[in-house]
């Protein structure tokens, strides 16, 4: 059987002939601009936390803090903000994450080099008992060693940056958050230890595990990964083979640092396909989903799809053909199984540029011309739902901005326009190892990083 | 006389008649015959099948029974549990009317008597033919009375020695209780008392999300009785895979089942003639009030009073009777079928693993047990439904698997139907139509699997399927669906050769 593989070039996706219509460009500079200026407006300058939301009373999420760090180095390329700037914001956040209680106790910010998912965005500490995150963790540590490789000057600011960003990232002791030698636990509560959860299954933790694997400090065994695999499943649906997860996020938070493309572990090996092709295949499946639209949601068709962890509706349940829809609020939304209760994440879909921009372009150009004035609310919302009474006409839509779907707007669209997070982190020791031991060959990680 | 009155009157003359079949009062045992071919202790699901089995084959079997023929499965499992799932399913088909183009019933009454007397009617009904006078009359010696080893080759039945060349233990399995503080002092209700119960109760704790606890809990939510249920596990069914385990949680969502997950129930006190138990989640604890509580789901094997020492007969309290792959115990004239030694503890395959132990016994067979290909279900809505092996068992044994799934929404028929939520997924070894295994998760998924099962036996891959023109709209026609799929996805061979002789032309 010949291989459906073919090596990708590593050109940006954005730069491929015929991709990019007439205006396409301005528009998803605007998007991605404004997606920056979350950071810059809601970040504490006193300890670098972002908020988790831009509503009111917002905590900070560890993530947030992660893709706030990667897309300080997108801002300084695009000129959004100055490299003392970007630097000083940088500097602020590691020497507080350093600097931080690692006491594990119930309103510490830590425990064994990982953080709470959620800290009060003024003092720091772990709010709404929230759980030691492993995977929040990863994306933390991601957005560090992007810094630590973007910002390479020798000034005493930029070494220490770098210098930080190493000693947090040794500190993690991913070794102890393996369970029973196997797949890494999602995370780990002071009330009651680990909690009842692995990452299992396929999902974003992929990160994590090259981040665990490749840590020279306290690294996870190469049965982690066998662990976490050995779970896949490897399906057909819709006439399409892949690697099956619901959300489309799962397809795209590890992609936004690492550069998938033409590398392949074992099991990409024996389906002949790589990480990235799988991610465009999941899209394909997203809309062909959303053309079925089984259970007859407004707006769901070619061009409006989406579905993925988000905000969306908590409205009471209403009628829709015939039967009593709830609705979920803040969910983790997926196809074909759902849940689904007809709210898209735009987010999402603009994320599916780099896999798919030949349905993902006319989508997110849908989602900006349908609103008036065209400013991309459906884009930047956390949610939209066309199906749900909301309380203006034309259905719901999340308020405000979330900060994990303005982080993934902002690297995607890089990543789509000239490959910067890609090329920084195919330059990362840690990654280029932990790939290695997860048993990546081939590709990029054949020839020797740039230096 | 009121209807109602009429209805109770013939509920009770319904569970008389099952007990004048499965446990008479007054019955004499018959004279013991010098020796037996088979002697058979436990008249469940297994029991019941080798003794016939072996009697038809001419054989010289005694029957031993300490409570009712037919078991659990008939008395207190299956039948009486899929009976109310009938009636459940009917409420909710008639609040869901919209869904299916009806006008709902302007007030929908809940008559929980009504549904336990069709149980006892049901369970009357198919008593009928499981009664001792019906073994009798087949051939078989039917003792009631408990038995116990005297030696390598005999029993004692209250008294009465048997002696026997060969010998199937299949007493099955007891309930296992969870060892909850509190909970024995509050009462509880196990499937054993709880068709007994006169009146529907206002709310209901279900301690384990098994498929039993699933099944039940979803048809007391159907009920209108406000239903809690709670699992140590992250998810439901926790053997099943993950999408159908969800499913199963949506479904019981759907039906406003109470879902707590990832939750021990910590201690059960009674306050005000009500139940309240704690609930303890992620070190949180959180406290219910209910008035009645449905545990007992685990089960352990059946093995005490047994005397299975007299006999060698090697066992453990856990695991049960210690059986080769033939169902031989350490006793070479004995062997065990059913839950008493088998992990996996449903009706079908303690029924299969007797018909093993007859052909082994009797007819020098060497069957294995670890040949059988059992499918099973769990008869929540929707139904959940497995044969042969998980991905992630095909994947711990380094066979590479692939997946050929077809949504329920792509079936013609189940659009039509309105039943259109699940799937059938298919498990192959990859590049060939060998079917490893599959679950269906679909309203009727206990009756798609079969075609499944007989293709696994049959020897039949994904590419003979292909070939067998299903009936036209069925839900059925998912199978043949994703055997569809599969040649559409299976490399060209004589296709490509005569598209390219075509081209030649």
């Amino acid at each position: 059987m010949p291989s459906l593989f073919k090596s990708t070039p590593l050109a940006p996706p954005g730069k491929a002939p015929g991709v990019m219509a007439p205006g396409d460009e301005a528009m998803l500079d605007s998007l991605q601009h404004a997606a920056f200026d979350y950071f810059l407006d809601r970040t504490n300058l006193s300890n670098g936390l972002v908020a988790d939301t831009s509503r009111a009373s917002s905590p900070s999420s560890i993530a947030a803090v992660g893709f706030a760090l990667s897309g300080y180095p997108v801002g300084v390329e695009r000129g959004w903000i100055g490299r003392v700037s970007a630097v000083d914001r940088v500097l602020c956040a590691l020497r507080f994450f350093s600097q931080s209680d690692q006491s594990g106790t119930t309103t510490a910010t830590g425990f064994r080099g990982f953080y709470f998912h959620f800290l009060d965005i003024e003092t720091g500490r772990r709010v709404w008992q929230s759980e030691l995150s492993s995977i929040d963790t990863a994306l933390l540590i991601a957005g560090m060693l992007t810094a630590a490789e973007y910002f390479d000057a020798e000034s005493a600011a930029e070494t220490e940056l770098r210098h930080l960003a190493d000693a947090l990232y040794r500190r993690v002791d991913w070794h102890w958050a393996q369970r029973e030698g196997g797949a890494v636990s999602q995370g780990w509560k002071p009330e009651c230890g680990f909690l009842n959860y692995g990452w299992d299954g396929y999902n974003e933790a992929l990160l994590l595990y090259v981040l665990g694997l490749g840590s020279p400090t306290h690294p996870l065994t190469d049965a982690s990964f066998e662990a976490w695999t050995l779970t896949y499943q490897w399906e057909n649906i819709y006439g399409h083979d892949y690697l099956y997860a619901g959300p489309l996020f799962v397809h795209q938070f590890s992609h936004a640092w690492i550069d998938f493309r033409g590398i392949r572990d074992q099991f990409m090996r024996e389906k002949g396909i790589d990480y990235f092709e799988n991610s465009r295949r999941a899209t394909l499946v997203q809309r062909d989903y959303a053309i079925r639209n089984p259970r007859g949601f407004t707006g769901y068709g070619q061009d409006r799809w989406g579905l993925s962890a988000g905000d969306g509706p908590s409205v009471e349940p209403q009628a829709v053909e015939g039967r009593r829809q709830a609705f979920y609020g803040y969910a983790a939304r997926g196809v074909p199984w759902g849940p689904d209760d007809g709210t898209i994440a735009g987010a999402s879909t603009l994320a599916s540029i780099v896999f798919a921009p030949e349905i993902a372009l006319p989508a997110v150009r849908a989602m900006v011309a349908a609103r008036a004035g065209g400013h991309g609310d459906w884009v930047r919302a956390s949610g939209f739902n066309e199906t749900a009474h909301g309380p203006v006409a034309g259905g719901w839509t999340s308020e405000g901005e979330f900060a994990l779907d303005q982080g993934l707007t902002v690297l995607m669209v890089e990543n789509f326009r000239s490959g910067l997070l890609w090329r920084l982190l195919r330059d990362s020791v840690a990654i280029r190892t932990g790939l290695q031991r997860a048993g990546f060959q081939g590709g990029w990680l054949a020839t020797k990083a740039s230096g | 006389m009121t209807f109602d009155a009429v209805q109770d009157t013939e509920s009770a003359a319904d569970d008389r008649e099952r007990l004048r079949h499965v446990a008479p009062t007054g019955w004499r045992n018959p004279k013991p015959s010098r020796l037996y071919d088979l002697l058979v202790i436990g008249a469940g699901p297994a029991g019941l099948m080798a003794a016939r089995s072996a009697a038809a084959l001419g054989a010289k079997v005694a029957l031993v029974e300490r409570h009712q023929l037919g078991g659990d499965s008939l008395n207190y499992g299956s039948i009486p549990t899929k009976a109310l799932i009938r009636t459940a399913r009917m409420y909710s088909d008639m609040r869901c009317a919209a869904t299916f183009g009806a006008t709902p019933p302007a007030d929908i009454q809940v008559d929980f008597g009504a549904a336990i007397a069709r149980l006892r009617h049901v369970r009357a009904r198919v008593s009928r033919t499981h009664s001792a006078l019906c073994l009798t009359r087949q051939g078989i010696s039917v003792f009631f009375g408990a038995a116990r080893f005297t030696g390598k080759d005999a029993v004692d039945v209250d008294g009465v020695n048997l002696r026997f060349k060969k010998a199937l233990v299949a007493t099955g399995a007891l309930s296992q209780l969870p060892t909850i503080p509190g909970l024995a002092e509050a009462g509880y209700l196990t499937n054993a008392n709880l068709f007994d119960i006169g009146a529907l109760p206002a709310s209901l704790l279900v301690i384990g999300g098994g498929p039993l606890g699933c099944e039940l809990a979803q048809v007391f939510a159907r009920f209108g009785c406000r239903t809690i249920i709670a699992h140590r596990e992250p998810l439901f069914l926790p053997l099943e895979e993950r999408d159908a385990a969800q499913m199963v949680s949506d479904g019981l969502a759907r039906d406003g089942v109470e879902i707590h997950l990832n939750t021990e129930v910590a201690s059960v006190r009674v306050e005000g003639g009500r139940k309240v138990a704690e609930l303890v989640i992620d070190g949180n604890v959180a406290t219910t009030t209910v008035d009645q509580i449905l545990t007992g789901i685990g089960r352990l094997p059946a093995v005490q009073g047994l005397d299975l020492e007299a006999a060698g007969i090697a066992y453990d309290a856990l695991s049960g009777i210690h059986v080769d792959d033939f169902l031989r115990t350490t006793n070479r004239r004995v062997y065990a079928a059913g839950d008493v030694c088998l992990e996996n503890r449903y009706t079908n395959t303690a029924q299969a693993s007797a018909c093993i132990v007859v052909r082994n016994a009797l007819l020098l067979g060497r069957k294995r047990v670890s040949t059988l290909t059992v499918p099973w279900c769990t008869y929540t809505d929707p139904e959940v439904a497995h044969v042969g092996l998980y991905v992630k068992e095909a994947r711990q044994r380094g066979i590479p698997v692939k997946t050929f799934t077809i949504p329920m929404h792509d079936v013609d028929r189940a659009i039509a139907d309105s039943e259109d939520d699940g799937f059938v997924k298919i498990h192959v070894r990859e590049g060939s139509g060998h079917i490893l295994g599959a679950t269906v998760v679909a309203r009727h998924a206990g009756e798609m699997i079969n075609v499944i099962s007989l293709a696994m036996v049959a020897g039949f891959g994904l590419d003979a399927l292909d070939g067998v023109v299903h009936a036209y709209p069925t839900q059925g026609e998912a199978i043949r669906m994703a055997a569809q799929a599969y040649m559409r996805d299976r490399p060209a061979r004589w296709q490509d050769w005569l598209a390219r002789a075509w081209v030649r032309l």
